[in-house]
This record gives structure tokens, sequence and C-alpha cells, in this order.
């Protein structure tokens, strides 16, 4: 087992000639000033890599994967290094294969509605190689102009559209992988059907505890005929969250369903303007796709459900342009608030969508009890939480008080028949919080999964799993989580 | 029943009590997998008598099967060993439901009509139309992934199960998933049960995300004089900003199978819909009123252009009985005397080239085959002998061998899904040996160290 904090050593003279020899020299970085980048994802989390390294095919990484074994070194995927939850680090040294390199789209099948792609392709690339064919690819995170398919697949990646067509696993049919003992596999089918297990639904989210991935076959989802996108703007954060209720009780489905509060949404207009007003609470994004005739019955209902829980105005967007301001605005309202606060922790619990109300209020008295900005951008549709806890980590325990804070809500996620996690992916960053929802049996069955394909840990060591679950201690952050919650 | 059997009944009622235990010929007749019955049947009440029964055949060394009603039972290869029925039938409450979030927790032994009753109260549903609808379990039906005709509009089980309880082979009660719509907290070990036949454990519960049942219901049948005019209009609908619910294909022989089902007593004649000998699409719609004649005059428009020969606009009882027809076409078959070998095929779309390779297969080995898929795939291959003897069999193991290399050429898979006994003595109803397989026993020896369940039916058997 690995003990948290683990120093990244350098690597081995030997390692480094090794590995330039099957990339190339200029493919390697193993000197610390240029390793400095890689110790960081979108996550609070670090981790410093021994060395990096970018192979430009499924050889090389087989290659890479096979001289790690030989010299005992661990190893991470990465890829564009967006991730929030720490899945992309090196938590205790090793090896980072980035697959900035391999970022070709190797087969565009239109008529079957399919792509294959090596894992570096940007997700924005994809949906544009396919959009003149009226085509794109549905999983669409917040990052995704820049965060790559292979890193989607990695940790299951959402996005605001996965209310209506589900997270990247519905989106994937089959697999290239390498082992890590190097062996080169494939799993699933191009159809989507195969014979026996599951195999691509188990890696998809495995967030490389199990294999690289060194290739995708994706669906490609065609474009609705009509899209309506809707900003309904509320005095009361109860009245929107009630909203979002109704609207999931009454069976209306949008594409998305998207509520930002008016804490956040000023934040993020100062930034954008993307035309969200200043004096709301909150403010709900809706989009309905579909036929126009389905289109139109369901923005009907949305705005009937919206004016009876007090909606102070239903606005439409008028054209593409205005639609895809509010969207900018939406997509970047992360970034928008490091602008406010030296440093923030993104949460991603999810709950059922019937507790939304009750929910928000809780997360509200928690900020106020810590004190503690705390903001609201999320996915309301499939209760997807994202509480964002604004701190200063220059100041005394603030760190310490924001991880408790966040433990708190999620705990109550939990309570309330939620998650922990509904895009983001567990890391680093959750693993210590893992107990809350699952017990030692469900433990012991996914450590022997991890361990029937990676059973030397040399696979993204440290991530999903609790570092000290049956060890007798636990870290702070865990005891903050698991104390008063025994399950 | 011998003094074994007798034996090790009454150890196992002794931890479970005796009402839950049966043994004997009658009783385990039933639960017969391939003519082979097991010695004792358990009657689990509650997931913790699950464990208790697991950790029993564990200690044991017996081999369990979790069963249903029953009705796929047929599906995969003959138990190496077999000791112990699992009847899970008693395991049949939902466990939690609500309509708000449209989610809903249910026990694997519920009955899918009565799950779909509850639902229908409030105007839900889960999309599984699937073969043996009236009899089956929502358990078998998510181990045995047997196909839904609804999965065109919405997909299939992996895309809405959002998670299960299970017992493993270790005899521990263990979950994956949630009852949330969205969540990746884990290894999604709940969708390897999906089809697993049981190999990997014992499903007790699993949580669905439900669906608004719709306003009305629509289907379009046309009909069709080649295989290539099919193609075409597929790719139109495909192409169109309609999202049908279900696209099946008929073939001449299908379509009557399905035909024939209409029949009641007082009326002999086949429906309007059906024309002899010709190939037959029936598009599947749903919606409020003004989506169904949106539906319904673009389809037609499309038939047409794609040279349909004639069409039909279902609605109300005439479409409600096509659907049930189409959902049961496989048990139809598969129970027919005798049964038909019935094979399960995904390759790339190539609809054309599939329908000629297998009509000339058929006709080669003079045997009548059916052929219909859901949507592009997975096509079914159906064959029906009027009588089975050794001849046959060899005729069909041939004839599996061809369908099997074929499937493989064109990077895609088949196995056959149900056929009579005797032919699994000489077929490997899984194909050939894929490369994945090697991964899969991993999956398995995790989940069943031991190999008590289902030992040798599944792809994994060495």
């Amino acid at each position: 087992m690995l003990a948290e904090g683990a120093v990244s050593k350098p690597l081995h003279r030997e390692a480094v000639r090794g590995l330039q020899n099957i990339v190339g020299p200029r493919m390697v970085l193993h000197q610390p000033e240029d390793l400095l980048l890689y110790e960081y994802d979108g996550s609070v989390e670090k981790g410093r890599p021994g060395a990096v390294v970018f192979p430009a095919v499924t050889e090389e990484v087989a290659r890479v994967v096979r001289l790690a074994v030989e010299h005992d070194i661990p190893i991470i995927g990465r890829g564009a290094g967006t991730g929030l939850s720490g899945g992309a680090l090196a938590r205790t040294g090793g090896i980072m294969i980035v697959f900035a390199r391999m970022n070709r789209i190797l087969e565009l099948d239109l008529e079957n509605q399919r792509a294959v792609l090596q894992p570096g392709v940007v997700n924005y690339e994809l949906t544009r190689a396919v959009e003149h064919a009226g085509l794109y690819f549905a999983p669409d995170p917040s990052s995704w102009k820049s965060c790559t398919i292979g890193g989607n697949v990695s940790e299951n990646a959402g996005g605001p559209h996965t209310l209506a067509y589900g997270v990247t696993s519905n989106h994937v049919t089959a697999l290239e992988l390498v082992l890590p003992d190097g062996e080169i596999c494939r799993v699933g089918s191009r159809h989507g059907d195969s014979v026996g297990y599951d195999l691509a639904g188990l890696f998809v989210g495995s967030e490389g505890t199990l294999a690289l991935v060194t290739e995708i076959t994706v669906k490609l989802l065609r474009k609705a005929e009509s899209v309506k996108t809707l900003l309904a703007i509320f005095d009361r954060v109860d009245d929107a969250s009630e909203t979002v209720a109704e609207i999931t009780a009454r069976a209306i489905t949008p594409a998305a369903c998207e509520m930002l509060d008016g804490w956040t949404l000023r934040a993020v207009e100062d930034f954008i303007h993307a035309g969200f007003p200043l004096d709301s609470a909150a403010v709900l994004l809706i989009e309905l796709e579909g036929l126009a005739e389905v289109v139109a019955a369901q923005a009907a209902a949305v705005e009937e459900v919206c004016l009876e829980h007090h909606a102070r105005e239903v606005r439409v967007a008028r054209d593409e342009q205005e639609r895809e301001l509010l969207w900018k605005g939406r997509k970047n309202a992360f970034g928008a608030l490091g602008r406010i606060a030296p440093s923030n922790y993104v949460l991603d619990g999810v709950i059922p969508r019937s507790k939304i109300p009750q929910a928000l209020r809780r997360i509200r008295e928690i900020g106020e009890r810590y004190n503690f900005k705390i903001g609201n951008i999320f996915h309301a549709g499939d209760g997807n939480l994202h509480p964002i806890v604004l701190f200063d980590p220059r100041h005394a325990g603030q760190y310490q008080r924001a991880i408790e804070a966040s433990a708190e809500i999620i705990r109550y996620c939990v309570e309330i028949g939620g998650a922990l996690t509904g895009e983001h992916g567990v890391g680093m960053e959750k693993s210590e919080l893992m107990p809350l929802l699952f017990s030692d049996d469900d433990f012991d069955l996914m450590r022997r999964i991890h361990d029937a394909f990676n059973p030397r840990s040399a696979l993204n060591p440290g991530k999903i799993f609790p570092l000290n679950k049956g060890c007798g201690e636990i870290t702070p952050r865990a005891q903050a989580a698991v104390q008063a919650v025994p399950l | 029943m011998s003094t074994v059997t007798t034996n090790v009944a009454a150890r196992l009622e002794t931890v479970i009590g005796a009402d839950r235990v049966s043994s004997g010929s009658d009783c385990c007749a039933k639960f017969a997998v391939d003519g082979v019955a097991p010695a004792i049947v358990a009657r689990p009440a509650t997931s913790a008598e699950v464990v208790e029964i697991v950790r029993f055949a564990k200690s044991e060394k017996l081999a369990l099967i979790p069963c249903g009603n029953c009705t796929k039972l047929g599906v995969g290869m003959p138990p190496a060993r077999y000791d112990i029925a699992l009847d899970m039938t008693g395991l049949n409450q939902i466990a939690y439901y609500d309509p708000g979030d449209l989610t809903l927790s249910v026990d694997a032994g519920m009955n899918l009509t009565q799950l779909a009753h509850i639902l229908g109260q409030q105007q839900q549903f889960i999309p599984l139309a699937v073969p043996f609808f009236e009899e089956c379990t929502v358990g078998g039906t998510v181990a045995s992934n047997i196909g839904s005709s609804l999965r065109p509009g919405y997909g299939s089980a992996r895309d809405f199960l959002l998670g299960a309880e299970f017992v493993n082979g270790a005899g521990t009660l263990t979950k994956s998933g949630g009852r949330v719509v969205k969540n990746v907290t884990g290894y999604d070990l709940h969708k390897l049960l999906i089809g697993s036949l049981g190999t990997l454990g014992a499903i007790t519960r699993l949580n669905f995300r439900t669906f608004p049942l719709h306003e009305g219901f629509g289907h379009l049948v046309s009909t069709f004089a080649s295989v290539d005019a099919i193609v075409r209009f597929q790719a139109m609908v495909s192409k169109s900003p309609l999202t049908p619910s279900s696209f099946d294909i008929l073939g001449p022989e299908a379509a009557h199978a399905v035909a024939a089902g209409f029949k009641d007593n007082s009326d002999s004649k086949l429906p309007p819909w059906f024309t002899q000998g010709a190939w037959h699409v029936c598009v599947g719609f749903d919606g409020a009123e003004t989506v169904l004649r949106r539906y319904s005059s673009e389809l037609v428009q499309y038939a047409q252009q794609c040279g349909a020969s004639d069409y039909h606009l279902l609605a109300k009882s005439d479409e409600k009985s096509l659907r049930v027809g189409l959902r049961e076409l496989v048990k139809l078959l598969s129970r027919s005397t005798p049964p038909a070998t019935i094979f399960r095929i995904n390759t790339v779309p190539g609809f054309s080239a599939d329908v000629s390779i297998l009509n000339a297969l058929a006709a080669r080995f003079s045997i009548p085959c059916y052929i219909f898929a859901n949507s592009s795939a997975p096509l079914y291959f159906a064959l029906q002998s009027d009588d089975l003897n050794d001849k046959t069999f060899g005729s069909l193991a041939h004839l599996a061998a061809a369908v099997f290399e074929y499937a493989a050429a064109r990077n895609g898979s088949a196995s056959i899904l149900f056929c009579p006994t005797p032919l699994k003595r000489v077929v490997n109803i899984w194909g050939p040996t894929r490369n994945d397989v090697a991964l899969m026993r991993r999956v398995k020896s995790a989940f069943d160290f031991q190999n008590i369940f289902a030992p040798g039916r599944f792809v994994t058997a060495a």
C-alpha cells in the first residue's frame, strides 16, 4: 500500500535512456523544471512525475510500459490534464505517459455514425470534424475545447448534455488497451455488442487503474432538428431549485438543465458578459432538443413550470449567437471564479433530483457555518451538484477547513441517497471518502478486479481506493468525512 | 433422491430453514438446464439468505445457477456442474421508487409485467420490450441481456441500469453504482452483470432510470421487394430528424410468423399489413398526437421514395398487437416444435450482404430460415428443421461454423442464442475463442474464484 505524500524520486539514468531510445530524446522530459507543469491538473492536488514521455503510437506505449515494469516504476496516463480529481497526477512519482502526440482521428464512418480515435484527440475537435455531416460527439465537459477523449474515457466524463444523452460510457463501443505488462488487446466491438462480459463498460471510467487506452471507437449522434435555449430568472434560489424538481417530476426531459446561483453568475457576467441578470438570485439555463413539435411543447411546459415557481422572466435565446453566449457563460464559469479567490475546491456530488431544494439549503448552511463563500454552478437536471468552495490557501488552516466543509457536503449527498462523484472521477481527491459509499466487501471485490488487471499497482497507483483502509489509520480528510456517518 | 443429496439438503435446511429448500425430481425438473437438473432448489426470500446459500455452496463445493422464471435458462452452454438452483423469485419487492426523480430500485425476482404495471400507475416505464415479457423476471432479463425491440430509441440495459446489488462467489453482498442518474464513483461492476448469465454472482437488486410513458404510439409497416431498398429506407430515416423507438426488419418468413400471431379463434385471416413473400419493415414511434402525425406522414414519404410496395399505419389495438408480436418473435421460434436454432449476429452494418450470405447458407443445407433484425443489429438468423436427427445436427454444425467464420471476417461476432440441446454437444454456441476471453476469465475469477456460479455455461468456460 502506498503512503500519502510519497516523494517523487528522479528516474534512474538508465530508465531515462531507455525511454529516449523508445520515443526519441526530445520526447522525454526529466529535468525538474520541465516536470513542474505536470505536477498539476484542474484539482487542488499535486504529484510530480519522475519523467514525462510522449509516445506517438500504441507500440511505443507498450514498450514504455514494459520498460517501466522492468525498472519497477509506476505509470500514469494523462490527456490534457484538465481533470478535477487528481486522476492524472503522479501521486507516487513514476513515468507519466502523455497522449498529446496520439491525437489523430483514425477513421470517420459517417454512414454508421462511428469514429475511431487516438486518445489525444481533443473532445471539441471530434465534433468539429463531423459537424458538416450533421453529427456530433455528445459528452461535452466544460473543458471540451481542451480535454481529450482519452481523458474522457478514463474518467467517464459527462457535461451539461449528458442529461439527455448519457456520459462517456454510453458512447464508447470499443477500446484498444495496453495492459500493465505491455500486452496490447482489444475489447468491445464497433457496433456495440460483443460476445461475453462488457469489458468496454468496465474499462471506461476505471481512471487509468486497469489499463492504458490507446484507441477508442465512439458513437456519433445526429444533431437535432430544433434547439431552444431558455434562461429562466429567479429572485429566490429555492424557487429555481424547486423548478428543477418539478420539471423532472413532470417528466419533461430537457437536453440540458443547468443552474447558476446569483453570486456565481455575477462573477461570470463580469468576465464573460453572457447576458445573465446581475440582480437575480439564480438562473436556470434549459436547453430543449428534438423534433420541432416536441421542442415547442416542452418549451411551453417548461415556461409554465418556471412561472408557477415565481420565475421573474423566461427568456428564449433569439439566435445561435445568443445561445452560444449563454453557454460560454456556463462553460467558463469555473474560470471566472478563479478571478475572485486564490483557490477553489469544486465538488461533484450527485443527489436525487427531487432533493435539490433541500440540498442547496444545506450547502448554504454549511458555508455560513465554516465562513466560506460557496458558489453553485451545476447540472441541475441530473442532480449533479458542483458546489465551489472558495478559499485562500495562504491563510493558515483555510485549506483544511475547506476540505472539511467539502467533506460535510459530500457526506450529506450520500445521506440523502446520492454519490460522491457524477463526472469528475474519484482520483486521489475523493479516494478517502469512498468508505462513505462502499463497504469492506464492496472494496474487496473492486480490489480483486483491480488486481486481476493491475496486480502490482503499476498503473496509476494511489487512485480510487482509500490509501489507509484496513491499516488502522485514516487521513485527516477521511476522518472529517467518515466519523459522523458510520456506514 | 440419493443419500448424498438428502444430507446436503438437510444441511442447507439448517442454514435457511426447511421451507426454503426442496429436493426431488419433481420440483427440480422446472430448473433443468439443457437436460441437467439440479439436486436441490433453494428459495431465498432476502439477500441475507442468498448470502447464506452461496456461502453454503462455497463451503460444500457445490455449483449453483441463479434462476428467475426459467424462461431463458436455455441460453448458454450446458452446465459443467449443477447442484443447486437458486430460485430468486422470492426477492420480488420494490425497494425504492421515486417517481419524481425517475429512479427505481427493484428486487431481481420481480416479474417484468408486474413492474410495468407499478410504473404504469405513475405514467412511467423501463424500455425493456423483451421476449418472454409476461413471464420473465427483471433479474433474468438483465442477466441474459436478451434483445429489446425498443433499443433503437432507448438503448439497451447498459444505458439505463444505474446500479446493482449482488452476491458474488465469495458469498458477500456487494454493490456497484447507485440510485442516482449520473454516477462515476468506483468501477462500473454492474455493467459486467449484464448478459453474464449468472456466472458472476446472484443479482439481488437492480437500480434503473425510468422513463415517462408517452401519450400515444404508432407503427408504420411497409413492404419491400428487395433488401437493398430496406437499406436505403433505413439510411433515409437515420439521416432524418426522426428518432423512432423501434425499427424491426422482418424477412418474409419472420413476417409471416409475426402476422400469424394476429389470428385469433374467430378470425383466421392474416392482418392487412402482411404481404406474402415480401420483406417488411416495422417502424415504431411514440409521442403526443402532433408528433405521431409528423412521424406518420414523413415515414410514409420515405418508404414511398425507397420503393415500398405497400404500407400500413397502425394505431391502437392493431399497433399494440404488432408490438407484442415483434417483441415475442424470439420466444415463438425458441418454443416452436421442434425448437429453432437462433443465431444472434453483430457485424458492422452491411445488411444486404449479411442477408444474401445467410440465405445462401440456409439454402445450401436445405434448412428453412427466418431472418429478422432490430434496426441493423443485432441480426437474428433462425433455422428450423422439420425434424431433428443426426444429419440435421451435422448440417447445423457446419452452418454454425460458417456463420461464426463470416461474422469474424467482418470484424463482428455471432453466437447461438437458443438451440436444441443436442446441438451443443457438437457446437460451442459462443463461437471460436475470442482474443478478449483471457481478460474475461480474469473478471470471472475475481468475482467467483471457486467457479461455483453456473460453471461451464459462459464464453469463459475452458
